[in-house]
């Protein structure tokens, strides 16, 4: 794939298509500005702060816009809650469609033919293979990401973290938690 | 289109291998280039047709393929399509001579501004949504050979209008150049049972974002 990558990119600079310091841009951005600390800076905003939590549930695009994450594949956000009887799972079925500004891109697994397939029909069968067995009698919500809304899932607050600060409380949030394939 | 990338409920295809966050979301220098080069392409502005270009490629190729190789597939065929490249040129990945160069769409100095704006895909339109929150609707059994966002395992079944988002650009129709066409999207919820039957939890439910023409009154 090197070489063919390498051919399609000179031939579209050749034909003034792109510029290539703009991709070496886009690499920069991806690789160092978004990621999941991001979105676990939400999270740990959300856990502290119930007014932001408040705002983070009905307005979830503004309320991560004033912690200033915004951008391509975050246009419409909408945060779903953990609660002790109910857990969410996030998918995109059809593509691989992921949160950018709040958790970077998408994991292999995210995008494989075994998660997209799996997580809507045994949503629980795929959480226990990230570790975590799910009483039955907790509900499971799972949401396909059909359109541009983008889901982010706001985890439980784990138990005895109340003394931590807001910067240890963000150490403590994952990726996998926030996809909902973990609980916290 | 019924292609194998609407492959939720599919069951067999492999196990799920958790992995950790790495420190690149990249796994080789070319798939860091593919996403960077999907990114500035002049064929970005319509995202739903380079998510159907890639919907196009092969069923058994598709399910072979890594998520790179397919933006780089679907990348190099849309170029073709909208006119940018010729099939010699990317067999060759010379430019054809005689050639006038073109301006990139996207310039560095603008990459930060632009990664970073914030889109919208609402749109206002004239009409009334058909449905309000708490509103019982059915899918249709939709089978169109063209792009959808309304996969099959939810074709044909009764959910309940979760949220309304007003009116946002239409894939359906976006995706095939006839433009935004916006309508009414929707948050429907799904009891699990009712897509996978008894042996389901009853307490499970799968929610999914639902334009109107794909739903009637349940």
């Amino acid at each position: 794939m090197t070489l063919r990558v390498k051919a399609l990119e000179s031939l579209l600079v050749e034909k003034g298509l792109v510029d290539p310091a703009a991709l070496d841009a886009i690499v920069d951005h991806y690789e160092h500005r978004v990621g999941p600390r991001n979105g676990a800076r939400v999270v740990a905003r959300a856990w502290v702060d119930p007014a932001y939590k408040a705002r983070l549930l009905s307005d979830a695009t503004a309320a991560i816009a004033e912690l200033g994450y915004a951008g391509g594949q975050g246009a419409h956000m909408v945060v779903v809650e953990n609660r002790p009887e109910r857990h969410n799972l996030v998918v995109c079925t059809l593509c691989s469609c992921y949160p950018w500004p709040v958790l970077g891109l998408p994991p292999v697994w995210y995008k494989s033919s075994a998660y997209r397939s799996r997580a809507v029909i045994d949503p629980r069968g795929v959480i226990a293979a990230f570790g975590t067995d799910l009483p039955e009698d907790i509900e499971v919500r799972v949401w396909d990401s059909t359109a541009e809304i983008r889901y982010l899932v706001l985890p439980e607050r784990p138990a005895g973290s109340e003394r931590l600060d807001e910067t240890a409380l963000a150490a403590l949030v994952t990726r996998d938690g926030m996809i909902g394939t973990a609980r916290l | 289109m019924n292609g194998v990338h609407d492959m939720g409920g599919m069951q067999g295809l492999g196990a799920i291998i958790p992995e950790p966050v790495e420190s690149s979301p990249f796994h080789d220098e070319w798939e860091a280039r593919v996403h960077a080069m999907n990114v500035a392409s002049p064929t970005r502005a319509n995202i739903d047709a380079g998510r159907h270009q890639r919907e196009l490629i092969p069923g058994p190729e598709y399910l072979a393929m890594t998520y790179y190789q397919k933006w780089f597939k679907g990348l190099s065929e849309l170029l073709v399509l909208k006119g940018f490249a010729t099939p010699e040129e990317l067999a060759s990945g010379q430019a054809a001579p005689g050639l006038k160069r073109g301006m990139p769409h996207l310039l560095a100095a603008m990459v930060e501004p632009s990664l970073m704006r914030q889109g919208s895909y609402v749109r206002e339109i004239a009409a009334k949504p058909l449905f309000a929150l708490g509103d019982l609707v059915r899918t249709l059994n939709l089978n169109p050979d063209g792009h959808t966002r309304l996969p099959r395992y939810a074709r044909g079944r009764v959910g309940v209008i979760e949220a309304t988002h007003g009116a946002h650009v239409f894939p359906d129709s976006h995706a095939h150049g006839l433009g935004e066409d916006p309508r009414y999207l929707y948050t429907v919820r799904f009891a699990a049972r009712e897509l996978w039957g008894p042996a389901a939890n009853p307490r499970d439910s799968v929610s999914l974002d639902l334009w109107e023409p794909y739903l009637e009154c349940g």
